[in-house]
């Protein structure tokens, strides 16, 4: 395994870093405070192809491997967490599900927009009553001749308000034996009639993205919009979650790296007792223990990434990576306002903002529970990685650079 | 429209300069492409884009330069090419000018050399002046703005009280000023063609020319001098006694 960056790899990293900082940095504390997404943001990062970076070419995509998909979450959440949401949600929950689960003709008419960044998507799984229990959902989807009827509200759906696609998951068979073989997905269009959505306010972090809530009354949905086979929806959904936790544990690691450098500029300028602080040791332990936390979070999305360019299957190394990276983005937060001291408490400083946002972290996309169960099931062998009928495409540099 | 653009590697924006014994350092600074000569990029790609004709992007340096040369191919250049010649240890602007020049001919059929204003390093900011003054050809500096029509070159200048409308023929040799524009980023195509490409670096004697001669020299290089700064606090029993301690301390140090 080499894990050394391929000069492709680092021009990416700097091209995403320089928008980030050039264009975002400057007005993120403002978009924090006014609780208002910055409208330019999904405009820019159309038009610079982020939105499309790691999908073929054939399918309006940039042809970048998933490695530079990780590389540029960094980078983005370096400057803010809202900024790798897009990414995690437009890419990894909805365009590379589209990617791995959809016909061929679904992904021209919907995966090429969307690679494109003509149309934005967002991922509708959670909903007010089923977050970690999947199975539970509630929405459902009625066949009627050859379209199905959709009912139900999603929660917590970042980006619902901005999203002109969404992929969907709902039951189709009520009578199904497992709950979760009774799921199936579809890829909603939502200026259908009978969709409503909202933003949902008052959240903790995360005030510079968009988070909110879709509601479905007998939305009319043809067959054609359906994604894999009737009762794969549970498959499709974990899918789609390997990929969202995958952009999330390589921005959590972008959110220690901003701990680390803003901890590290201050103990050089704040003095105490006569000296810069970071003379002192417990200031060094603090700033120590980031490094390490940067390091291994680091190398653990870089496996992942390495993984999914192999064409492997990478649950269980994806899921480490989102729970170590998201745990020590929030400890390194919340250490990287102990070294400001008051002023880390005020928003004066980014840190505060960086405490906010990694919280979100380690709830969304597999709470840190979820992942710890799961890291003891494949320890304790009850839990295995059955193959798919799709799997994630391997990284094929011709195939996705081909027009 | 054939167009070459004169790139400089530097230490990045952010490095800070030590001396030590004299040579200068930057540290572990990472090397990037000039700042200023982004704008050279970015106006040239403009007027190719508008026009048609190949961008060809040149740098002076070791082999390190070639990381410049491909920030600029990815951002859209056509092609680019390194000068690099261990006798060039050293070179001042005049002799990096000389080379320009040489390099210039080489390539055959430009119109136009496109230069940042400085570069942020030495700061010196003549290179284009002189590579002009070699080559022959009319120079305008500190362009904000360029059309072409009929063979002619009509800039724009930013001046301090207003924009000046300048003309001349072509070739012309023309430094670029940050009111072209903000540069684009690299395209993740042409990242994909810039990490593809070979660059091929040419020695003097491709050039065609004889090691350049650097008739200026930095003798001496200081960092400024460290700024004493004393703190005191000046206390006193009301706010008018402590102000006029302070008055008496102003006036007794001489600041006013």
């Amino acid at each position: 395994m080499d894990l050394a960056l391929s000069e492709e790899q680092r021009m990416v990293q700097q091209m995403v870093r320089d928008f980030a900082q050039k264009e975002i940095a400057p007005l993120i504390k403002e978009s924090d405070r006014s609780g208002q997404m910055n409208p330019l943001v999904l405009a820019r990062m159309a038009e610079l192809g982020i939105l499309g970076m790691c999908l073929p070419v054939r399918y309006g995509g940039q042809g970048m491997d998933y490695i530079s998909l990780g590389l540029a979450c960094e980078e983005l959440e370096v400057v803010d967490s809202t900024l790798r949401v897009v990414i995690s949600v437009h890419v990894g929950l909805n365009s590379l599900g589209l990617f791995q689960w959809a016909s061929e003709e679904q992904k021209q008419r919907f995966l090429a927009p969307q690679a494109r960044g003509e149309k934005i998507a967002c991922f509708g799984l959670t909903e007010s009553g089923a977050g970690s229990d999947v199975a539970n959902i509630q929405s459902s989807a009625r066949r009627q001749g050859n379209a199905y009827i959709l009912n139900g509200e999603k929660m917590w759906i970042s980006l619902a308000t901005k999203a002109q696609n969404c992929l969907w998951i709902g039951r189709t068979n009520p009578a199904a034996q497992e709950p979760h073989e009774s799921l199936s997905a579809f890829l909603v269009e939502l200026d259908r009639p009978g969709v409503k959505v909202g933003d949902l306010h008052g959240k903790l972090g995360m005030r510079a993205g968009s988070t909110g809530w879709i509601a479905m009354q007998d939305v009319h949905v043809p067959e054609e919009n359906r994604i894999g086979e009737e009762g794969e929806g549970f498959k499709i959904a974990m899918a789609c979650l390997d990929n969202g936790r995958y952009t999330v544990a390589a921005g959590a690691t972008g959110l220690i790296r901003a701990c680390l450098e803003a901890s590290v500029r201050y103990a050089q300028e704040r003095h105490a007792f006569g000296k810069e602080i970071g003379k002192f040791q417990l200031i060094q332990q603090k700033i120590a223990t980031m490094v390490q936390s940067y390091e291994a979070a680091r190398l653990l999305y870089l496996w992942a990434g390495w993984l999914k360019n192999q064409g492997l299957r990478n649950t269980r190394e994806t899921s480490l990576a989102k729970w170590f990276s998201t745990e020590a983005s929030f400890q390194a937060a919340s250490e990287a306002i102990q070294v400001h001291g008051a002023y880390g408490y005020s928003d004066e400083y980014d840190v505060e903002r960086y405490l906010r946002n990694a919280k979100g972290a380690v709830i969304y996309e597999g709470t840190s529970e979820i992942h710890q169960l799961m890291q003891a099931g494949y320890a304790l062998g009850y839990r295995k990685d059955a193959a798919l009928r799709c799997e994630l495409p391997a990284y094929d540099a011709a195939f996705w650079q081909n027009p | 429209m054939n167009i070459v653009v004169c790139i400089k590697q530097v230490p990045d924006s952010a490095a800070k300069m030590a001396v030590e014994g004299g040579q200068i350092s930057w540290g572990e600074a990472p090397l990037v492409l000039n700042p200023w000569d982004e704008f050279a990029i970015e106006a040239a790609l403009q007027l190719i884009e508008a026009g048609g004709g190949d961008l060809t992007v040149v740098s002076v340096g070791g082999e390190s330069a070639k990381e410049a040369l491909k920030t600029a191919l990815a951002m859209g250049c056509t092609q680019a090419i390194l000068v690099s010649d261990p006798a060039l240890q050293g070179a001042d602007s005049q002799a990096s000018a000389h080379l320009l020049a040489g390099v210039i001919k080489k390539v055959g059929n430009v119109e136009a050399a496109f230069f940042g204003k400085q570069a942020i390093d030495g700061d010196m900011g003549v290179t284009a002046a002189q590579t002009a003054r070699l080559l022959g050809w009319p120079m305008l500096g500190l362009v904000a703005s360029i059309k072409v029509e009929g063979g002619k070159l009509q800039v724009e200048k930013s001046l301090e009280e207003g924009r000046q409308v300048v003309e001349c023929q072509l070739p012309a040799v023309v430094s670029v000023s940050k009111d072209i524009g903000e540069p684009r980023y690299p395209s993740f195509m042409g990242i994909r063609k810039a990490s593809r490409a070979t660059i091929p670096t040419w020695d003097l004697a491709e050039v065609g020319i004889g090691a350049p001669t650097s008739v200026v020299h930095w003798p001496e290089v200081l960092n400024p001098p460290v700024r004493e700064v004393k703190t005191e606090i000046i206390t006193g029993g009301s706010a008018q006694e402590i102000a006029e301690k302070l008055a008496d301390k102003i006036l007794e140090e001489k600041v006013l």
